[in-house]
């Protein structure tokens, strides 16, 4: 997987320099899948918040790097979290 | 019968006995009804994210339980009524319980296996391993003697 990284890290160099915006970002690792966390609790502010924006939105899979079962259940976890008032649906800047 | 998760958030000027009278109130309904609770635990006061009903702070209560969907509605109904009770939220975790309790088991087969065919300590041979032994040991043993 690093190989692959490595490999697409001067791909992207060289496409960013042909002026295409479309290109590959470095290949972030998935944290819940390295560290094999089983559950996203939605009770958890802490883990869940870091994947939270200064606005309150959902971080991008591309952004964050997760992988995409593991987002979709952090994504439900965040929206049950902003249900019962530990996240917040909107914030202030 | 269900495993079903409560959380509910009450005023914060709610006195501690009051919400402990509340806490048992809502217990007992889900008792009377053939359920159990498996566990209730109180978060103290907590600032909330966003206002709810004029409030920026409440008293959450997380509860665990067991239990028939009819008791649950009945549950719900009651938190809902309640005036002291801001907001409330029902996760049903049975199948998320299975989900992990597997996971686990796997795991735990998996290291069981490991542990049986590479022997942890090299003075000890090889016991009596399934027919495949993976690489790594197979050299070892000719190095050792």
């Amino acid at each position: 997987m690093t190989d692959q990284a490595q490999a697409k890290r001067p791909a992207k160099a060289a496409a960013a320099s042909a002026g295409k915006k479309q290109y590959f970002r470095r290949r972030k690792i998935c944290k819940f899948c390295v560290e094999k966390i089983d559950s996203i609790n939605y009770k958890d502010t802490k883990l869940i918040g870091a994947f939270v924006a200064e606005r309150g939105k959902i971080i991008p899979r591309r952004i964050s790097g997760v992988c995409m079962p593991h987002q979709h259940r952090l994504a439900e976890a965040i929206k049950k979290a902003r249900n019962i008032a530990l996240l917040p649906f909107a914030a202030e800047l | 019968m269900r495993t079903y998760e409560v959380v509910y958030i009450v005023k914060p000027d709610v006195s501690e006995e009051d919400l402990d009278k509340l806490i048992s109130q809502m217990e007992s309904l889900i008792t009377n009804n053939g359920g159990t609770i498996q566990k209730t635990e109180k978060w103290g006061r907590r600032r909330l994210a966003y206002v709810v009903r004029r409030q920026r702070e409440g008293q959450y209560v997380i509860t665990t339980m067991e239990c028939e969907p009819p008791a649950l509605r009945e549950f719900e109904r009651v938190l809902k009524v309640s005036e002291p009770v801001i907001k409330f939220q029902t996760v049903r975790i049975d199948e998320e319980l299975k989900r992990l309790e597997k996971l686990r088991r796997r795991r735990e087969k998996r290291g069981a296996s490991k542990a049986a065919a590479t022997p942890p300590t090299p003075s000890a041979p090889a016991p009596p391993a399934p027919p495949a032994p993976p690489a790594p040991p197979a050299p070892e043993q000719p190095n050792a003697t």
